[in-house]
């Protein structure tokens, strides 16, 4: 019977051309995604010795590198099995591709192989039985870590698009930054931090220092992190939240003692109060600002957005959705769309005067 | 002489009004029809998630893009995964296993035809109510629009305080609406495969694409309805003021998760198990060999089904479980991945030794088992639960389900739609532009998809519609985007590929391809009736039993 | 045309394969069955967990009579389906109407009961966790007793005009399986609220 599928000699060493340059072309485009994607790991450390980035084979505190370290020995084993079938697979394409064929002939007609597929069933068993007990052993190791008793503590809470930090020990309310000491081997300070949420599941991941753990209103959960570089770690919100989950940006300052120290100082004080700025005060006060936002030692205790008592001691406004610049700050309580649409904040609509007041109120907490 | 086949001569019907044929197509109960119609309106669906794709890629070309609002991105995304998810992969499998199984099995039709019109019509009506969404999200407060609240809609997101308007209800009523028509679906294949076999079909001989629609559809009766089970759950949260969800009342965001994945990773096991369908008949044709190791592809396929339904919470690494139920879901992960695997080594057993013919769905097959096993490595990757700390929520999940996705499912979709393509139109595709297709899209794939990996690895979290311009992700992400329009011009291709050779493809005849199984022994297109006596099998390979008397499969099973 | 359209040696006998119906009513079983399990799984998640409003045992009644009234229209729909098969119509109708009239006394126990929580004790769906869990799976089940009388009443009225006959009584074991398996829901979600819930 005439078959479409029919092969004339011409045809067949097109096949066999086609065949071999697919595997080529395959190959080569492998390597040289490999070999690109190698060199932008490596390109993309960003420049400056204490800015970090967020590369997850970087790790920077104890429960980031045994993750790094769990990871590499799992990508060793699913690469050697990739080289295995890969070759399988390229081996059985290119040697049993169909030669030029009389209608009749077909190849020995094999059903099957008990042998083979034991031999193929209980490998793979063995390789999950490995893999399965290095990663329960790291799972152990991260999540029942104990807190030993000088540990920095923390509470997280998640809002939508902010984060709120709160230190219990140490009578600090902060947000969006945080300010965590260095750990060492002679000298741990480890740091726990409690997770919560006030609104939709958040996530908080700054991948060089650990893995991710959720924030997720009514189930409280825990995570640790003892870094052991100085150095801004940067990081974002990884759970969907809602319209700005993208701009809800994390920056951890790990500080060594002494500025540590000194940060806690500084944040535990009150509202320094300075005489040039009363006007922008008033106008803090008169504009219901202080129904969301909290100034310590003020009437100002709103919890529905963040506290501004050290405003200026953070590097960015808006969850780092801005730099803290006089002329961001003054745009976000403007018209915080312009910057982050979607936000929560309304825009205050102030007059120019007021506006400026304000402005230069904010610019006296430090 | 004796035929099981009538062809009417062309020219000798009159060409009916077309709003007769019409209402034959809106009307019809032939499986063979529904099929098409599945398959027509899942291509529909995947043209406009795509342009989904493209939106989300171009506004992601580079940091701090303007392309789309957040709001519209927002949308995109979660349009692009319920629509690529529901309307698409589902349907399109769905089409295929109406129009192939009665056919495979020697039957006449489904089971219950009404129901399968139903069905068909139902989940149609599905994919209808959530583009609605657009013009009916927004309310009575102009508050909604598309939802844009993800494809799981995570509560409490998708509460009424959260989700104001109409948006999450169109997404909610749209999932439980098309989910009932897949449970017709489903419970019509199953009858269909149990009760209407021809003779001498028992259950050991059934092509292996029967077998696989049989588990595919036990699981969808398992499977989809926890996700329904939620839907109603959240539709009484937002309007009769229930507090399943409801965290301010002590309801629990997690018991959502813990629901909604408990469908959603059986579902794509639903999704790639009749593509192994597809995959265990195209390499077997085209390698000329059985399939090597049928029972175990069996067992395998039914061992997939019982443990994927332990694996769930492994999309809730994150959240905060215990140590122990951490470990637990890290082992049954892995576990899941021995049958799958396994299963690449019998179709490497089928290929060894045969004489492979490098046709078109062949091409893709090839493509398919070289990216599963990747997805399947990433997969494991990610089992991992500490790894998946870290690439999880990231942008190597959405890599990885893509590979699976798109170069698992859809690859072998596009085998099958070469393959079968002649039986259900007559014509052949075009193997020129059948190439042109297969190595464009291959190259868009792996620009993208390979590539996506890499800023997952670098910290960059997904479902984000911008991101930070100092974090090494702007030019692969640029890359992922040149990929993604690679990809679309293929499928153009494609299209065009299915148009032309409509009217102008090759005459088919019954059995272009040499194949084994009943489908192919009756003319192209099948006339409505499909057999006019009803066959009787011997074996696996009914019709390798009729070409090679000498040497039938029957005396070796 | 191609020899392989020869028509196939008639090598196997027709055989003997379930019925359709049956397996397809077994099918939609097994999907309710897991949606019902969802809904028993909220309800013994956020059992104790309600923040307000009553607590079980502070308002729920047992209702013996009303599941006995269920119950027992399992054993009356399976003897009308036996009849039926013998085809003794009188007897099948007679049984039928009775297995109607028990699920209806059921849904009526029903409807007394929520009448009571909502108005004597202010236990709505809103209330609380419990209010919720409660009238949801409750009332699931009930939603599927009404379907399920619906399509009773649907075979009574053919019955009535006298069109059922033995040749029906395929159908008729069908839909009895609905039933039974609408009273076995009820077993386990009466266990579930009433027994261990309390």
């Amino acid at each position: 019977m005439a078959r479409v599928s029919e092969v004339k000699n011409g045809r067949r060493k097109m096949s066999l051309l086609k065949t071999i340059s697919s595997t080529l072309r395959f190959l080569a485009q492998t390597t040289l995604l490999l070999f690109w994607s190698a060199m932008s790991v490596w390109a993309s450390e960003p420049t400056g010795s204490s800015s970090h980035g967020t590369n997850i084979f970087a790790p920077a505190s104890t429960p980031a590198k045994s993750i790094a370290d769990l990871s590499i020995f799992v990508l060793v084993i699913t690469g050697i099995i990739f080289v295995v079938v890969f070759g399988l697979l390229t081996y059985s394409v290119v040697k049993f591709r169909g030669r030029a064929m009389g209608a009749s002939r077909e190849p020995a007609q094999v059903y099957g192989s008990t042998q083979i597929e034991l031999a193929w069933t209980i490998i793979p068993i063995l390789i999950v039985v490995v893999l399965f007990l290095a990663t329960a052993r790291v799972i152990h190791a991260i999540q029942d870590a104990p807190e030993p008793a000088g540990a920095i503590e923390i509470t997280a809470i998640g809002h939508q698009y902010w984060w709120e930090f709160r230190y219990p020990k140490l009578g600090i309310v902060t947000a969006n930054e945080l300010h965590i000491p260095v750990s060492g081997p002679d000298h741990p300070a480890p740091t726990f931090l409690q997770l919560l949420s006030a609104d939709t599941d958040h996530s908080f991941w700054v991948p060089e220092l650990a893995g991710k753990t959720d924030l997720i209103p009514n189930h409280p959960n825990r995570m640790w992190m003892d870094p052991q570089r100085t150095g801004i770690f940067v990081g974002q919100c990884a759970q969907y939240c809602g319209v700005q989950h993208a701009k809800m940006l994390l920056r951890v300052s790990v500080d060594g003692p002494e500025e540590f120290a000194a940060w806690v100082s500084a944040q535990q004080k009150p509202v320094i109060e300075d005489a040039s700025a009363i006007a922008g005060r008033r106008v803090f006060e008169n504009n219901a600002c202080m129904n969301c936002h909290a100034l310590g030692g003020t009437p100002a205790d709103g919890r529905f957005g963040p506290d501004l008592t050290h405003l200026m001691s953070r590097a960015t406004i808006a969850a780092g959705a801005a730099e803290n610049t006089h002329d961001n700050l003054r745009l976000w309580i403007q018209n915080p769309s312009a910057i982050k649409p979607g936000s929560l904040m309304p825009a205050m609509k102030l007059s120019d005067a007021d506006l400026d007041a304000v402005v230069s109120y904010m610019e006296t907490l430090h | 002489m004796s035929s099981n086949v009538i062809t009417v001569p062309v020219g000798q019907t009159e060409a009916r009004p077309w709003v007769d044929e019409l209402h034959q197509w809106l009307t019809t109960v032939d499986h063979k029809r529904l099929g098409i119609l599945y398959i027509v309106s899942a291509l529909l669906f995947l043209v406009i998630g795509g342009v989904e794709a493209l939106i989300i890629r171009t506004q992601l070309m580079h940091s701090h893009n303007n392309f789309v609002s957040p709001q519209v991105f927002n949308q995109m995304f979660t349009m692009h995964g319920t629509t690529m998810i529901f309307f698409v992969a589902m349907p399109v499998l769905f089409g295929f296993a109406n129009y192939l199984v009665p056919l495979m099995i020697g039957a006449r039709d489904m089971a219950f035809p009404r129901l399968n019109a139903f069905s068909f019509w139902l989940s149609f009506l599905g994919g209808l109510l959530l583009y609605f969404s657009f013009l009916g999200g927004s309310g009575l407060y102009g508050a909604g629009s598309a939802p844009d609240v993800g494809w799981w809609s995570y509560a409490p997101l998708g509460a009424r305080a959260f989700s104001p308007g109409h948006s999450s209800d169109y997404w909610t009523l749209a999932l439980l609406v098309s989910g009932f028509g897949s449970i017709g679906t489903a419970t019509n294949i199953i009858a269909t495969i149990l009760c209407l076999r021809c003779p001498g079909m028992k259950l050991n001989r059934m092509p292996l694409l029967v077998w696989m629609n049989l588990v595919m559809a036990e699981m969808v009766l398992l499977a989809i309805t926890p996700l329904s089970a939620a839907q109603i759950m959240l539709l009484i949260d937002r309007y009769l003021g229930g507090h399943f969800f409801d965290t301010q009342a002590g309801g629990s965001a997690v018991l959502w998760m813990h629901f909604f994945w408990i469908f959603g990773h059986p579902e794509v096991y639903v999704l790639i198990i009749p593509c192994f369908a597809f995959m265990s008949e195209i390499i077997s044709v085209f390698s000329r060999k059985p399939i090597f190791g049928y029972p175990v592809m069996v067992a395998a396929t039914v061992c997939i089904a019982f443990v994927s339904m332990s694996v769930w919470a492994h999309h809730m690494f994150t959240i905060g479980m215990n140590s122990y139920a951490n470990s637990f879901f890290t082992l049954t992960t892995m576990a899941v991945g021995i049958p799958t695997g396994i299963k690449i080594f019998n179709w490497i057993g089928t290929m060894w030794g045969g004489m492979i013919q490098f046709k078109t769905p062949m091409l893709f097959s090839i493509g398919f088992l070289f990216q599963f096993l990747i997805a399947g490595l990433t997969g494991i990757m990610m089992a991992a639960s500490p790894f998946d700390w870290q690439l999880g929520l990231s942008y190597f999940v959405v890599a990885h389900f893509h590979y699976v996705i798109v170069g698992g499912i859809l690859f072998a979709l596009f085998a099958a739609f070469y393959y079968w393509y002649p039986k259900i139109t007559g014509r052949m595709l075009s193997e020129r532009l059948g190439r042109w297709h297969f190595w464009l899209f291959l190259i868009g794939f792996h620009l993208t998809f390979d590539v996506m990996h890499i800023p997952g690895l670098l910290g960059m979290p997904r479902r984000i519609y911008t991101y930070e311009p100092g974090r090494g992700w702007d030019t692969l992400n640029l890359i992922i985007t040149i990929g993604a329009f690679v990809q679309a011009i293929a499928i153009l291709v494609f299209v065009a590929n299915l148009i032309i050779s409509y009217f102008k493809g090759a005459e088919a005849g019954n059995d272009p391809w040499d194949a084994w199984t009943l489908e192919w022994s009756i003319s192209s297109p099948p006339p409505a009736y499909n057999f006019a006596t009803v066959p009787s099998v011997a074996s696996r390979r009914p019709l390798w039993d009729l070409k090679h008397p000498e040497d039938p499969d029957s005396r070796y099973e | 045309m191609s020899a392989a359209t020869t028509s196939f040696p008639n090598t196997a006998p027709a055989w003997d394969l379930p019925s359709r119906g049956k397996v397809a009513m077994a099918g939609l079983i097994i999907a309710e069955s897991a949606i019902f399990t969802i809904f028993v799984v909220a309800y013994l998640f956020y059992l104790g967990k309600s923040i307000t409003g009553p607590t079980p045992s502070e308002v729920l009644e047992t209702p013996i009579f009303y599941t006995i009234c269920l119950l027992s229209s399992s054993l009356t729909i399976h003897l009308a389906a036996k009849s039926l098969e013998r085809d003794y119509r009188r007897l099948f109708l007679g049984l039928w109407l009775l297995t109607i009239a028990l699920g209806g006394l059921f849904l009526y126990g029903t409807a007394q009961e929520w009448h009571r929580l909502i108005y004597e004790h202010g236990l709505t769906i809103s209330t609380s966790l419990f209010g919720t869990t409660y009238y949801s799976l409750v009332g699931l089940h009930a939603f599927h007793v009404t379907a399920g009388l619906i399509m009773l009443s649907v075979v009574a009225i053919f019955g009535l005009i006298g069109r059922m006959g033995v040749s029906q009584s395929d159908r008729v074991a069908v839909l009895s399986m609905y039933w039974h398996f609408v009273d076995a829901v009820w077993v386990v979600v009466f266990t579930v609220v009433y027994v261990l819930g309390r």
